[in-house]
């Protein structure tokens, strides 16, 4: 545990000392500002419900671009051989390296929740379904950059690391849009099953249902054990 | 705990089908410094890596510090320090901020930590770039900041990989004496392609070739087994007395055989003379220049050096005759431990076939 929370702060810090996560920051704010308040005073309702969608579709590329780093440029460098050559885990390198990433994407969602507060000086805004949000926002999150975690140690290429990371969660964010599309039947109902939306949605509206919870506490929980998988095989291959 | 820190038994490797290390087992005593030396893929690196429990061996296991590296790889990496090949750091970090953070990692804490890391940036001569950033250090003092790192927690046991590649020979000195200082209380093991570092900074050698310990022994021990010394000697060759040297230097009691050596320059001759007992010879065959009327420019008595058993241990086959360039000076205990080496002809035993290239680089 102690080990894991140096790993968690080291990484946290390395994001605070370059540009990169700067620059990733700041566009998914430019962009959410313009497009939040572009469709805001059209719709003229004292919500932020726009602004989960919004930050669920920058996190498809956000994610893959602040994860594709942690292992995949240590797997280049070498310095994992140093990492985990000393008394360190593989689990606590996947681990902390999960909770650094996941500190600055709070970071970003503490600065975004001036959108909430702002809208609240336009009216009555119902606070209930903010919490819920943020909550599914969180929990969204903690599996998209897990995601872009596996993504990460599969390779030692960050290039690769981002595609990878890109496609698989551009799958689950995408495989609500394209129900219309399958057959009814099995097929449709998994599909919908494991697509975001389906989970975040209702959290937007202000229920917290288990199964959502429990829907992307297990996709963070798969993405990290596969990832633990992928960091372990080194020594047997 | 006994004696014996590191305890390797049977160590193989296998990559798919590439075998990288083949049944190697040897022991490290405390306080010893042991070179491993091997041309490149010898296998060198895996068997440290296996030892700081980076990957796990096929067959076999190891011991360090009195814990198995299957059962309890914690304990082993926490009596470790390591440097890895290529040094790998954190460019962004500044030293001292680095150094906190193996501190951290390590499990120090306050005061302990503070002290340690002041005694292995001591240590290391690190004090003047301890507040740079370690992108900016070059790469004499990355190494420093290296060592430091595996210094850092006091480990009774040290592995270093190539520790002195690509420093400048003022900074491989000055490593080179902290290694044989550290190795004074701690077990180290480097590997190295430098045969003069061994031959200055390790106790014991261990030449490794393909995935085989193919030598274990003590420098002098190994040079002893190059066979007899020779001497070298050169006299001013004006006037055609080439010949009239040559049988000069022959007659002498207890010369096996005398060879003429190329030499650049027109006005002098040298020989290399090769003796047929340990007796030295080099009051006769200073006698035998001036009853002759030599004038003798140098006379030099040259023990076998460690280059030549490394590549007649290194390379099989006909390469071997060709690197030892006495036909048949080499027929000692090294020539038959390079027969026992496993024949050349299994390509696939070896990621990196070892060449004579590979060989030379060992010339350093």
């Amino acid at each position: 545990m102690r080990t894991t929370l140096v790993i968690a702060r080291r990484q946290l810090a390395s994001y605070f000392n370059g540009p990169a996560a700067y620059i990733v920051v700041c566009l998914m704010l430019g962009f959410l500002g313009f497009f939040f308040w572009q469709t805001f005073f059209l719709q003229g309702v004292t919500s932020v419900r726009n602004l989960y969608e919004l930050v669920s579709v920058m996190l498809v590329v956000a994610a893959p671009a602040l994860t594709m780093n942690l292992i995949a440029e240590e797997k280049r460098t070498g310095s994992i051989e140093l990492l985990l050559t000393m008394p360190v885990r593989d689990a606590d390198v996947i681990v902390g390296k999960l909770l650094g990433v996941l500190g600055l994407y709070v970071v970003f969602l503490a600065i975004t929740f001036v959108y909430p507060i702002a809208v609240s000086q336009f009216g009555n805004l119902d606070w209930g379904p903010v919490w819920s949000g943020y909550l599914g926002l969180f929990l969204q999150g903690a599996a998209m950059l897990s995601i872009g975690l596996l993504a990460s140690s599969w390779t030692d290429n960050q290039v690769v690391a981002f595609f990878v990371g890109l496609i698989l969660n551009f799958a689950f964010w995408f495989a609500d849009r394209i129900l219309p599309f399958l057959p009814r039947g099995l097929v449709t109902s998994v599909v919908e099953w494991l697509s975001f939306d389906r989970h975040l949605t209702p959290m937007t509206r202000g229920v917290v249902d288990t199964r959502d919870v429990v829907y992307f506490l297990s996709l963070t929980g798969f993405a990290l054990l596969l990832a633990f998988r992928s960091l372990e095989s080194r020594r047997w291959r | 705990m006994t004696d014996v820190m590191i305890e390797a038994r049977e160590l193989t490797k296998r990559y798919g089908s590439v075998t990288a290390l083949s049944k190697v087992s040897f022991d490290v005593r405390r306080g010893e410094v042991l070179g491993f030396l091997g041309p490149n893929g010898a296998g060198k690196t895996t068997t440290m890596k296996i030892l700081t429990c980076f990957i796990a061996p096929t067959e076999g296991t190891a011991r360090v510090a009195g814990c198995d590296v299957f059962d309890d790889p914690m304990g082993v990496r926490r009596a470790l320090g390591y440097l890895p090949e290529h040094n790998p750091l954190y460019p962004d970090m500044l030293v001292l901020e680095y150094l906190r953070w193996v501190a951290d990692v390590r499990g120090l804490k306050g005061e302990e930590a503070s002290r340690k890391i002041r005694k292995a940036v001591e240590a290391t001569r690190l004090g003047e770039v301890v507040s740079r950033q370690i992108r900016e250090l070059s790469k004499g003092f990355r190494q420093r900041v290296g060592l430091a790192q595996a210094l850092l927690h006091e480990p009774p046991i040290l592995i270093l990989d190539e520790p002195m590649s690509g420093l400048d020979p003022n900074q491989a000195v000055e490593i080179r004496d902290l290694i044989r200082e550290i190795g004074r209380e701690r077990t180290v093991i480097l590997s190295t392609h430098n045969l003069a570092e061994v031959q200055v900074a390790c106790s014991r050698v261990l030449i490794i070739a393909r995935g085989r310990i193919v030598a274990d022994d003590t420098p002098e021990a190994l040079r002893a087994r190059g066979g007899r010394a020779r001497y070298r000697v050169t006299v001013a060759a004006s006037n055609g007395k080439r010949e009239a040297a040559r049988e000069a230097f022959g007659r002498i009691e207890g010369v096996d055989a005398v060879r003429p050596l190329d030499g650049a320059d027109a006005r002098e001759v040298s020989f290399e003379i090769e003796p047929s007992s340990d007796r030295d010879l080099r009051a006769e065959l200073f006698r035998a220049a001036v009853d002759a009327g030599l004038v003798l420019l140098e006379l030099r008595r040259e023990g076998q050096n460690l280059e030549g058993i490394f590549r007649e241990l290194t390379l099989g086959g006909d390469a071997q005759s060709q690197a030892t360039a006495r036909p048949e000076g080499g027929a000692g205990p090294a020539r038959r431990a390079a027969s026992e080496a496993p024949p050349t002809e299994g390509s696939a035993d070896e990621p990196q076939a070892p060449t004579r290239d590979a060989a030379a680089d060992g010339k350093g």
